[in-house]
């Protein structure tokens, strides 16, 4: 879409990210500014405390959004949340995101007499669909929810620890095929219970299918066929994150995944993915979120402004950080310079990226 | 034809265990175990480590190498009358080095540093995962010279500044090394927490350590 079309005032947030995943130009560049912590700092709650009652959570995305003016409302607690579910711990901090405890598979044999939990038994993912319940209430249909889930693919890295998980994918495919079988079960039954409670899409983390992670051939066997069965299945568009890892050697298998859009790396050139997605999937990213604490407001714009100019044109793209977390550490000044380079530069069409 | 290292290399990322056994074998009737470490198994572990920085192999790739490397270096220790440690280190005083994961239970880039490590001749202290008051004990009660440090959060990488403060007051000839995820994203953090050096690939390990210890890599 080019010239008067792009110029649609008044959109709705929902209007303008369906517009932009549709490969159109809404009336602006849409922001997925992915805050989840900083929620507990608007409360002034410890983090810990923040996500021990879903209410707390909601009323942080609504501050949130009110503060940073995304185009969604995202309902991340933290990854380890799941294998909560599986019996494993978590471990909180002060100053950053709540980490998973020891691996809850002991052994690879154990696996064999594995099941997978229901949702309905794990207070953590209970508080989740909570908090995505009084945001559907809110939201009213005009803010995009993004639900998550964690990959069936990814999972084991938290569930057996990273070396025991390779281990078991390059060495007793029997079992790791079993695995993936209880992990894809879960994986549909925990995003189609947030659909039901309100999410509008699904930020499917998938690290390790990232070509950082593992070669393509070896994506093309295992992530891949995960990922391309777990979709299906899934009751909402949902987006592949890969968590800041690199996805060039892997990007035209991905539209063939069922993703709608995919979450992409600063290691990686926006223009060059561009080029190879547009018309095919959306792109979310790539501001690197762990430079961006030692950004000035100034430097912040400039990378907005990369950023739009790389990808921005004909729509299929929506701006966020790299990894799908704003770090604790980045300050208020530059999440709202971000903000306010979006809508500055972020503006349809987008003229002045021919004139640069 | 592709050198021995290159070939051997091509093993390695192809997971052919076979093979890469075979190039080692062939090696061995006419090096000895040390040589063929040397100028095989370690140049090809180093090279891995820069092609998995550049993008161009993945993590899985480097992980499974060591694995293999490692299963390749004990059996080229078999039947020998010393122990590893003993032919592998290289014939100047060898630093006290450990190596530890600070506050993660993501454990996989240590593993990958150790065995690169154990490839250029170096014995390792693994403290796996630590925190920092914890660490800081260790790394006096064993007089360690070289700390290599591997973080996967930022808020474990900026803990690092923490745990060197400390180690300047208790253990000033300490060297620390940091590595890991945060690193590669933000190119000034290493110097922020007050490292002597960063590694943004297992392979640069043993560059590093080398020049910390004053020998030419």
């Amino acid at each position: 879409m080019s010239g008067t079309q792009g110029l649609q005032a008044g959109l709705t947030s929902m209007q303008r990210v369906l517009t932009a995943l549709g490969h159109q130009e809404p009336d602006r560049v849409p922001l997925f500014l992915l805050a989840v912590m900083q929620g507990a700092r608007e409360l002034g709650l410890s983090i810990e405390d923040y996500f021990a009652r879903p209410e707390q959570v909601a009323e942080g995305q609504l501050r949130l959004r009110a503060k940073y003016r995304s185009d969604c409302f995202y309902t991340f607690y933290y990854a380890s949340i799941e294998t909560e579910a599986w019996g494993g711990g978590t471990i909180f901090r002060k100053d950053g995101p709540p980490n998973a405890a020891a691996p809850v598979i002991h052994e690879i044999a154990d696996i064999a007499r594995l099941t997978p939990p229901r949702i309905e038994d794990s207070p953590g993912l209970l508080r989740v669909l909570e908090t995505t319940r009084l945001l559907a209430q809110e939201s009213r249909g005009e803010v995009p929810i993004v639900g998550v889930v964690m990959s069936p693919f990814s999972l084991p890295v938290m569930q057996l620890g990273f070396e025991r998980y390779l281990i078991l994918m390059h060495e007793h495919r029997e079992l790791f095929a079993r695995l993936m079988q209880l992990n894809e079960a879960f994986c549909v039954a925990w995003a189609n219970a947030q659909v039901a409670a309100g999410a509008n899409a699904i930020c499917y983390f998938d690290p390790i299918s990232s070509s950082s992670m593992v070669p393509r051939a070896l994506f093309l066997e295992t992530g891949f066929q995960v990922a391309r069965r777990t979709l299906a299945r899934l009751q909402a568009p949902a987006a592949m994150h890969f968590a800041s890892g690199r996805v060039l050697p892997i990007v035209d298998d991905l539209a063939a995944t069922g993703a709608a859009a995919v979450g992409v790396s600063s290691h990686e050139d926006l223009g060059t993915l561009k080029a190879a997605c547009r018309g095919k999937i959306s792109l979310l990213g790539n501001l690197n979120g762990i430079a961006m604490r030692r950004w000035t407001p100034a430097q912040a714009e400039a990378a907005v402004k990369a950023a739009i100019a790389a990808a921005g044109s004909g729509g299929g793209f929506v701006l966020s950080d790299n990894h799908g977390e704003i770090p604790w550490q980045v300050p208020d000044t530059v999440l709202l310079a971000i903000a306010d380079a979006v809508e500055r530069w972020g503006r349809y069409p987008l003229d002045w990226c021919q004139t640069a | 034809m592709p050198l021995p290292s290159e070939a051997l290399q091509q093993s390695f990322l192809a997971l052919d265990r076979m093979r890469a056994s075979e190039l080692v074998a062939v090696a061995a009737t006419e090096l000895p175990p040390l040589q063929v470490i040397e100028t095989m198994v370690r140049p090809a572990l180093e090279a891995i480590g820069q092609l998995w920085e550049q993008g161009d192999c993945a993590l899985s790739q480097v992980y499974m190498s060591g694995r293999i490397c490692e299963e390749l270096i004990d059996g080229l220790l078999v039947g020998s009358a010393s122990d590893a440690s003993r032919i592998l280190t290289p014939q100047v005083a060898a630093p006290r080095l450990a190596i530890a994961v600070l506050e993660d239970y993501h454990l996989l880039g240590r593993q990958i540093v150790r065995t690169v490590l154990r490839a250029g001749g170096y014995e390792v202290l693994d403290y796996g995962r630590q925190d920092v008051e914890e660490l800081l004990d260790r790394v006096c009660a064993d007089r360690i010279e070289i700390l290599l440090v591997s973080t996967l959060m930022l808020p474990s990488a900026l803990r690092t500044r923490m745990l060197i403060d400390g180690l300047r007051r208790v253990s000033p000839q300490t060297r620390v090394v940091v590595g890991g995820a945060p690193y590669r994203f933000d190119d000034q953090l290493w110097q922020e927490v007050g490292a002597d050096a960063v590694g943004l690939h297992a392979g640069e390990a043993l560059t590093i350590v080398n020049r910390l210890t004053g020998e030419a890599p």
